[in-house]
């Protein structure tokens, strides 16, 4: 009990250390890098407390696709460098005062929603009689997933497809001068455009325009 | 103090999550950063739907830690195409500038 409660600090602190640096530091790349840190102590507590389906799973699309996504616009715009000016322009910014006292009065509820707060004890009871097994995390994950949440599971598929469709729709563009293929104009020529007899006379040669 | 309960990782959760809404508050660089942010935020909405998973021995939560990992990716995708498109139409993205909307 000791040693998790050892880790639950160390992975916690090393979360919340990483997620004001994602806030606060100067460069976006550094943001992005402490972004991946934080995500991946995050999925060591959800290891350590069990859930290490969706803490591999964590480390997969987060660190591995929305992380490096990330980093992969913030090197392509040339951002990196913008110097963070938090509290220096402060005449342009008047409502840096006012986030500041949202978001302490919006922790300090949580806080006490946290702190008062106990769930009948009757609860846990119930749950922990229906759904106690052998098995592995990941088992029990796909035999509720794709049984009783397959509708939600194929919508978000749906979601993702959109998402893909949504996001090269919106970053096509045309260039101009780039020789593309146009397939219905390829497909649809006819034999009197594409092909001309043409009488050669003899020592002449004959000319082409294409 | 050594015990591990519900209501550290519950505790965890509401600092992620105010660290996120202070980023998005005080941000002044640019909006990638705004992005992370709101990453950030549904991060601790993960901790705190998997932590009560776990104690209280119901998988929804989890199940529903999947959905919103497939909707934050799907989210951050289509956030992060439309800050290309802008910085291709406007040339910068420092919160500051972006004053289309007269906000």
């Amino acid at each position: 009990m000791l040693a998790h409660a050892i880790f639950f600090y160390f992975f916690s602190f090393v979360a919340i250390i990483s997620a004001i640096m994602v806030t606060a530091s100067k460069n976006t790349v550094h943001s992005v890098f402490f972004l991946i840190l934080d995500f991946i102590s995050i999925s060591c507590l959800f290891i350590m407390i069990g859930a290490e389906f969706l803490g591999m799973i964590m480390l997969i699309v987060y660190v591995g696709a929305v992380a490096v996504l990330f980093l992969f616009v913030v090197m392509m715009l040339n951002v990196a460098q913008q110097k963070n000016q938090w509290f220096k322009s402060s005449d342009t910014s008047t409502h840096i005062p006012i986030g500041l006292i949202v978001s302490l009065i919006i922790f300090f509820e949580l806080i006490i929603v946290i702190g008062g707060w106990k769930y009948k004890p009757d609860i846990i009871k119930n749950f922990s009689d229906s759904q106690i097994s052998n098995s592995t995390n990941t088992h029990t994950i796909g035999s509720v997933l794709y049984t009783e949440y397959i509708h939600l599971f194929q919508i978000s598929g749906m979601i993702l497809l959109v998402a893909m469709i949504g996001a090269i729709v919106l970053t096509f563009r045309k260039r101009e001068g780039v020789k593309r293929q146009n397939y219905f104009s390829q497909i649809s020529r006819e034999k009197n455009q594409g092909v001309e007899l043409v009488e050669v006379k003899s020592k002449e040669g004959v000319k082409i325009d294409v | 103090m050594f015990e591990v309960s519900l209501g550290h990782y519950l505790t965890l959760g509401a600092i992620i999550f105010t660290i996120g809404v202070i980023g998005i508050f005080l941000n002044r660089k640019n909006v990638i950063v705004i992005l992370m942010s709101i990453e950030l935020i549904l991060l601790a909405v993960n901790i705190n739907l998997v932590s009560f998973s776990i104690f209280l021995q119901d998988l929804s939560g989890q199940i529903f830690t999947l959905f919103i990992l497939t909707v934050a990716a799907a989210e951050a995708a289509i956030g992060l195409a439309i800050i290309v498109v802008y910085y291709r139409n406007a040339g910068t993205i420092r919160v500051e500038e972006i004053e289309n909307l007269k906000g």
